[in-house]
């Protein structure tokens, strides 16, 4: 059993179908890429299990439990955290504090909370600028920053939205190195969403296609990059490599 | 209660709530295009009120001449306001804006209580005493010609936003901001002259409402919450919707006068504004926000 | 708090505890008018600097405390001691009802705002028709011999009220720097920052926005409590008046909201130099009504153009304090 199952997920907006009967399982452990061209449905998806929005029809489980129609706070109690495809700190906090609040979840005062936000932000590496305002950072430290907030709160299953974009790619593969050691020592699972290929291919173990809302294709990299009908879709689309 | 008596209240409350109407589509235009919550929007009714009293003692200039002048200042003060003071405010967090116009509100209203004391004061012309009898309804001459000049505000203003340039490109900022700038549109100065037109409104609204009330100092505050009580009733950005807003008050206002006590009036508008806020926010007109 | 903050707040201390021993009566008067706008600006706070929620109807529960207090004590005899827990829980209803209507409503930032208004705006009205409690002719309380101390029905003299609301003020200061070193107050401004943001980190956001909500409300009920044993007589024109609400929040806007410090300084800064005019007017032998008020309106306008932060971060600075409130 999958430690995520979504299940003939359907969301649709005044009309606009975003999402037709998506289901895919991630597997505990793992790392999956979510990719599509612009308006697939990815970012819907993720709103839909992270409890932002509540799906048409569809289930979704989490350790075997369904989760869908849960707010996000108890999503986020169930185990799960998330990034923000545009990246959203606590401006007015210190980098610490950032994390502090993520970390608050799961520690039973602030104290223990400060221990632990320390460490993930020695392992992102921000260590250095912890008491610097939130809003002094330059955007990959931003994003490092949302990263580190979101492990604070010690989930099963991260799930990334985008956070390599405008990323330079010594940026990126610092990031791809990250994720990967993380994966590797606790067992993190991971679901990301990316369309920068050049960290796809690095992380991703199975990748799952998204267009027009509905699974076209899905598999390990080195087989849905040759699969014709992601070609087709991608085909005018701008991808960078 | 005979029902001649009602029918009576019920229409002046029409013609009055009709005045107040035109005063909330000042704010209603103000806060859908600028986006600025004007709390001193009351205010400037209360000064444009007292204007009109200065006018008159000064040169028995009836205010449906007096308009003239008074619109005309409060168009040029309303823009320079926006275009100096306001402007930088539209980027900063709500509560700042809401304070800066709270500090102007405070300083407008205890100007004029330093300038004119607490009492009341008005105007007194010869119409205010007569009226039209059709049958058994009576329609006091003053407030019928009043409503029918804030009908022609609204109408002329309603006009210049569908069939003007200026109103098309104010109307392209509301929707969109950023994309009017990417098309070339000087959004600032289009706020500068939808704040001046919204406070023109105001001040042909406190022409005309001076024909109806004594004006004191005090009322600015009350007058800033009546706007605001049409304007969420009817539907914020609706223009439409300020002028049934504000029927809708004048008439409730005059029946709660009559049923209950009258100073019991206001709370019957408070109580709508949170039943509104609360059950349908965008108000009978307005948009979904 | 670094070492050089410390020890000036021991000196402030010091000076606030001594102070009675060499003012008059009137400055005592005056300090203890500050010290009232500094804890309601305090509460007021804990609103909207920490859950981020403009209230602009705090007058509310101020009224609705000092008229539950006064009427216990006027009708039945009962003291504010006792007075003070109806109070209490009247305002902790009032908030929670308020917060609960706008939090699962939707309701936020301007509309809020005016939902507070249109609430203490209300209750005004209604209360000049209530004649249980004096309607709009006003609640008395007798005032008695001031000369001996009755701490148990708060009669005594203007020493023992400086001392009430002084202990209250620095209650409020210490229970909100304990918060804000808390889960709590970590939460609060999360949620201020980015609400939905703090969704994703596990927090609950209408439970502590409430949390917020009720805080506020009953920290400004014992306010109200000692309005009503102070000046010992109630109007509804008055008291729920929004010129009460906008008082009690000029203090914070002009300090700092959401600093701990700012509530303090903003209503010691606005009513001394207040009083310092009208003293000076005076003088001149101008006494016009409105005055004092266009004054606090030309601060408030001057503060929030120039100063949007307040004046004690930068005033912090300056005096070498350490950066976080």
């Amino acid at each position: 059993m999958a430690l995520l199952e979504v299940e003939k997920v359907s969301k649709s907006f005044r009309g606009l179908r975003a999402v037709v009967g998506a289901s895919f399982g991630v597997a505990e452990g793992s790392i999956v890429g979510l990719i599509g061209p612009n308006g697939a449905g990815k970012t819907t998806i993720f709103n839909v299990v992270a409890g932002v929005l509540v799906p048409d029809s569809g289930e979704i489980r989490f350790g075997g439990r369904r989760i869908d129609g849960l707010r996000p706070d108890q999503v986020c109690a169930a185990g799960i955290g998330r990034t923000f495809q545009l990246v959203r700190p606590f401006a007015g906090l210190s980098v610490l504090d950032n994390v502090i609040v993520g970390a608050l979840k799961r520690a039973r005062g602030v104290v223990e909370a400060r221990g632990h936000a320390l460490e993930i932000l020695e392992k992102l590496g921000l260590g250095a600028r912890r008491d610097l305002p939130a809003a002094a950072l330059t955007l990959p430290d931003r994003k490092r920053l949302e990263v580190a907030r979101a492990l604070a709160t010690r989930p099963r299953l991260l799930l990334l939205d985008e956070v390599m974009a405008g990323l330079r790619p010594t940026e990126c593969d610092q990031m791809v190195e990250v994720f990967r050691e993380i994966n590797r020592r606790e067992g993190l699972t991971i679901l990301l969403i990316e369309h920068v290929m050049r960290a796809v291919m690095a992380l991703a173990q199975h990748i799952v296609v998204l267009h027009h809302g509905e699974i076209i294709a899905r598999g390990t990299p080195e087989k849905v990059v040759r699969d014709p009908a992601v070609l087709e879709c991608y085909l005018g689309e701008e991808t960078e490599v | 209660m005979p029902i001649e008596l009602v029918v009576n209240v019920v229409i002046a409350g029409v013609l009055t709530g009709l005045v107040y109407g035109l005063m909330a589509l000042g704010l209603s235009v103000i806060f859908g295009v600028v986006r600025v919550v004007n709390f001193a929007h009351g205010e400037m009714m209360t000064i444009a009120m007292y204007a009109t009293v200065v006018l008159f003692a000064a040169l028995q200039l009836d205010p449906f001449l007096a308009v003239v002048p008074v619109a005309g200042l409060f168009f040029v003060f309303g823009t320079l306001l926006q275009a100096a003071v306001i402007n930088p405010f539209i980027t900063r967090p709500e509560h700042s804006q809401f304070m800066l116009l709270v500090a102007i509100a405070i300083i407008m209203v205890n100007g004029l209580l330093m300038v004119f004391g607490p009492d009341a004061r008005n105007v007194q012309v010869d119409y205010q005493l007569e009226s039209y009898a059709i049958g058994p309804i009576l329609l006091d001459k003053a407030r019928l010609y009043a409503s029918a000049a804030a009908v022609a505000a609204s109408a002329a203003l309603f006009a210049f936003f569908k069939f003007t340039r200026a109103g098309k490109a104010i109307r392209a900022c509301a929707d969109n901001y950023l994309g009017a700038k990417v098309v070339g549109l000087n959004v600032k100065r289009y706020y500068a002259l939808t704040f001046g037109l919204g406070s023109a409104c105001v001040a042909v609204a406190g022409c005309m409402m001076i024909l109806l009330v004594d004006v004191s100092p005090v009322l600015g505050p009350a007058y800033t919450l009546l706007a605001f009580v049409i304007v969420i009733v009817g539907g914020l950005g609706s223009m439409g919707g300020a002028l049934l807003g504000g029927v809708l008050i004048g008439v409730s206002e005059a029946l709660a006068g009559l049923f209950i006590t009258p100073s019991a009036k206001s709370m019957f508008s408070f109580a709508l504004l949170i039943l509104v806020l609360l059950l349908r926010p965008q108000g009978l007109l307005g948009r979904k926000p | 708090m670094n070492r050089r903050g410390a020890v000036l707040l021991a000196m402030l201390a010091a000076a606030l505890i001594l102070l009675p021993a060499v003012a008059s009566n009137y400055v005592l008067s005056v300090a203890t008018l500050i010290l009232f706008f500094a804890y309601t600006g305090q509460a007021w706070n804990v609103m909207m600097g920490f859950a981020g929620q403009l209230s602009l109807g705090h007058s509310l529960y101020v009224g609705v405390a000092a008229y539950a207090a006064a009427g216990l004590f006027f009708h039945f005899g009962i003291g504010p001691w006792a007075g003070v827990w109806l109070a209490v829980l009247l305002c902790v209803v009032l908030g929670a009802a308020i917060g609960f209507l706008a939090f699962r409503f939707g309701i936020s930032g301007v509309y809020f705002a005016l939902l507070t208004i249109a609430f203490a705006e209300f209750t005004r009205i209604g209360f000049d028709h209530i004649d249980w409690l004096g309607g709009p002719g006003g609640l008395f309380i007798k005032v008695e011999q001031r000369e001996h101390m009755d701490l148990l029905d708060l009669r005594g003299a203007p020493q023992m009220f400086y001392y009430v609301m002084l202990a209250l003020t620095a209650g409020a200061f210490a229970l909100c720097a304990w918060l804000l070193r808390s889960r709590a107050g970590y939460y609060w401004q999360a949620i201020r920052e980015d609400e939905q943001a703090a969704q994703a980190l596990g927090i609950n956001t209408f439970r502590w926005k409430m949390l917020a909500m009720v805080l506020s409300s009953a920290l400004t009920a014992l306010a109200g409590v000692f309005f009503a044993f102070y000046y010992n007589n109630l109007f509804p024109e008055q008291i729920f008046h929004i010129s009460r609400s906008i008082e009690i929040i000029l203090g914070p806007v002009i300090g700092g909201v959401g600093t701990l410090f700012g509530p303090i300084l903003g209503a010691a800064v606005l009513t001394i130099l207040a009083d310092s005019i009208t003293e000076l007017l005076a003088a001149l032998g101008i006494e016009i009504p409105g005055v004092k008020q266009v004054f606090y309106g030309v601060v408030l306008l001057a503060v929030v153009m120039f100063l949007p932060h307040g004046i004690w971060p930068t005033l912090a600075r300056k005096l070498g304090l350490e950066g976080r409130r």
